[in-house]
């Protein structure tokens, strides 16, 4: 659906259901450059069972209008302003990797808005590699080559997805062509490499909270996952064997059964 | 991310050769068998009834039924789909079934395609009598009339569809600019590049938006089963204008689903399968599927035989007397030579046309007594393989269509096999020989 945030206009999928305001609301954030779509093996299952789904396309990201915010403080008042936009005083949050960083900033700082937390691939701080962002930031489509190859784990390189027919790496790819890459990856970048806050957000979050690491993680490797979980009181961490960055993708049954237990009871659809 | 993951700034994805043996298929997850299991089974478990619903609304991924999706199937088309660089793959009975796919998934009653003249005979008969009984009409361009493909876009037009190198006259589209005038319009540019295969070119480096196969021939190469597939590029935007309802707007189907929305760059092939393999059906069976997989884990090095024999067949065919021309790409005179030079740089492919002195008789003797060629209607085997498609493939052509496509009477097809070259050339002479005294062969 389509709604407006500080005049501009917001792409989010909803799932695949109406929009229902009486329904508890869950809000998954992207990672840098992507999509909406990278959720859609999550996101239809919660619509269909009990909740109102916004997989949200970031500020000039994928359908969404406006320009790429340039830090993750800002992108995580944007989401509160989402909640507010949509008529909802809270929400479950779902974040992956730079979604991660915004999802924490986010909890800690309307944390009377924000109920359940659940985290997939995140860090407390994901500094880029100067490299990679430099090829961003320059438009360079050897940044998503880049990207693609250390995103993905042995599913996404020998391939085995779970929807018949896909092939992760070029998926992946083309997701993260969708806009101009030095607007979108090159930005997000950024934004992650200049975020320092992590640890301490992390520490004000009070809410129940799920952390969801792999092992074959090259872009936030697992110790760095645990050492951001291990500073959030009473966090939960479920870690995936053979698995990469892209884990809501290559693992996505995983995946969606360690949420689906993490939400349905935290932030139960019937409450 | 450490530093020692990144070793520079080069990917270390997979590449061509590695991909045509491993991609879509994991051992540790099929019970450690290093070869694809052939998973001969018509249906799937459910873990219970969330479940089942789950993946009838694709909620989930997984299988349901083999009319819709089969694992071993699945390996293939995530192997050809890691080929061509596509974002997903949908494998199908057989290449007529892929491009009837296509054309359903893309058009509705009303709608028109601009299709090139030179295909083969059955897709000319699919497009110009079989479509227009849904209501799809088509417009015939000559592969070399780029700026005919403009002129042919109607406002009703869904796309351009063409074979990238013409069966069989060997006419080559201008793909790039095609490309162009098909996104300047809004649509998409489907290719069908079955004589190329993604060795020898990767149509969506060069614009086009859907690649089908019959993998029946080069991908499979051992001549021995029906498979077809469509491959998505993922850059077409579905959204940029209001003439694609079926992927943009909400489909009753699956309570309200934009394909467009939902899967972006793979909307097309999750709505091909989603309504396309459970409405018609054309699903390709896991024992064929298999069997294709053999052909592309050698594919390379079959393709560099057969480019390299084609080319000494060419040069052989040439400077023979009873040859009066002989069409192939890598001739330097070929119309489309520098095209091809761009399109297809790691070999022209295997197919050559060549007229017989003598016409038609004199060509029914050569094809006649070839021995070693096989005279048959398929392509792209290992073996070498003949056929005069003025009688055969393209006969049920009337004379003018025949003409528009670039055929003659005196015309051979040729697809040139993998076996020694002097004994491909040897069993020529006898066909040739032969050719120059066709009354006293026809009396023996």
């Amino acid at each position: 659906m389509k709604f407006k945030v500080n005049n501009e206009e917001v792409y989010a999928s909803t799932g695949g259901r109406p929009f229902d305001k009486k329904k508890p609301l869950i809000i998954f954030v992207h990672g840098s450059g992507l999509t909406h779509m990278t959720w859609v093996l999550q996101t239809r299952y919660f619509a269909f069972h009990g909740y109102s789904v916004l997989a949200l396309d970031m500020p000039g990201h994928g359908l969404s209008g406006g320009k790429s915010l340039e830090s993750i403080e800002s992108m995580a008042d944007w989401i509160s302003d989402v909640i507010d936009a949509v008529g909802y005083k809270e929400a479950s949050l779902v974040g992956h990797s730079q979604g991660c960083l915004v999802t924490i900033e986010c909890s800690a700082k309307y944390s009377n808005k924000i109920k359940t937390l659940s985290l997939m691939g995140g860090a407390g701080a994901i500094p880029m590699n100067p490299e990679l962002l430099s090829l961003a930031e320059n438009n360079d489509p050897k940044a998503v080559e880049l990207m693609m190859d250390w995103a993905h784990g042995p599913a996404g390189h020998f391939g085995g997805h779970p929807v018949p027919g896909l092939y992760h790496i070029n998926t992946g790819a083309m997701l993260a062509k969708t806009r101009t890459i030095k607007n979108t990856l090159g930005v997000d970048f950024r934004a992650c490499d200049n975020y320092k806050n992590g640890f301490e957000a992390a520490k004000k979050i009070k809410i129940p909270t799920l952390s969801i690491l792999a092992t074959d993680d090259k872009m936030c490797p697992v110790k760095e996952g645990k050492k951001l979980a291990d500073l959030i009181e009473g966090s939960q961490v479920d870690i995936i064997e053979n698995c990469g960055h892209m884990m809501l993708l290559e693992e996505a049954d995983r995946v969606l059964k360690v949420l689906k237990k993490f939400i349905t009871t935290n932030y139960p659809a019937n409450k | 991310m450490s530093d020692k993951d990144k070793k520079g700034t080069k990917p270390n994805t997979y590449k061509f050769d590695t991909l045509s043996l491993h991609a879509g298929y994991q051992p540790h997850k099929n019970a450690g068998s290093r070869q694809v299991p052939i998973y001969q089974t018509t249906s799937y478990l459910f873990d219970d009834v969330d479940h089942a619903a789950a993946l009838f609304n694709l909620e989930r991924g997984g299988h349901i039924y083999s009319r819709i999706s089969n694992p071993t199937v699945a390996v293939l088309e995530e192997r050809v789909a890691s080929l061509e660089g596509g974002t997903a793959a949908l494998a199908t009975s057989s290449g007529m079934s892929a491009i009837f796919l296509a054309v359903m998934t893309l058009c509705e009653a009303g709608d028109h395609l601009v299709v090139s003249s030179q295909l083969y005979g059955g897709t000319v008969n699919l497009f110009r009598l079989t479509l227009p009984k849904f209501g799809i009409k088509c417009t015939f361009v000559k592969p070399r009339d780029t700026e005919g493909f403009k002129k042919a876009i109607q406002k009703n037009t869904k796309g351009i569809f063409g074979e990238l190198v013409g069966n069989p006259g060997n006419e080559i589209m201008n793909m790039p600019e095609i490309a162009k005038i098909a996104h300047d319009a809004g649509i998409p540019l489907m290719v069908d590049a079955t004589y190329q295969t993604p060795y020898l070119c990767k149509p969506f480096e060069h614009g086009a938006d859907i690649v089908i196969h019959s993998l029946t021939k080069w991908m499979a190469g051992h001549g021995s089963s029906m498979a077809g597939i469509l491959v998505e590029g993922g850059k077409f935007d579905w959204m940029q204008n209001d003439k694609f309802p079926t992927m943009t707007a909400p489909y009753e189907g699956y309570h309200g689903l934009s394909f467009a929305e939902e899967f972006g760059p793979t909307a097309f092939t999750m709505k091909a399968r989603a309504e396309g393999m459970r409405d018609f059906g054309p699903c390709l069976s896991p024992q064929n599927a298999w069997n294709v997989l053999q052909g592309i884990e050698t594919l390379s090095v079959r393709m560099q035989k057969h480019c390299s024999n084609a080319e000494k067949m060419v040069e052989y065919l040439s400077g023979h007397e009873s040859v009066a021309w002989v069409s192939h790409p890598s001739v330097p005179d070929h119309p489309d030579h520098d095209l091809a030079n761009k399109l297809l740089p790691n070999g022209k492919g295997s197919m050559i046309a060549f007229g017989i002195k003598g016409g038609k008789e004199a060509g029914e003797a050569f094809i006649n007594n070839v021995k070693l060629a096989s005279h048959l209607a398929n392509v792209g085997d290992t073996r070498t393989l003949v056929i005069h498609p003025a009688s055969a493939t393209h006969s049920q052509m009337d004379e003018a269509t025949l003409k528009f496509a670039g055929l003659s009477h005196d015309m051979i097809r040729l697809s040139v096999g993998i076996e020694d070259i002097d004994d491909i050339k040897n069993d020529f002479e006898i066909g040739f020989r032969a050719a120059r005294k066709p009354r006293l062969v026809s009396n023996q």
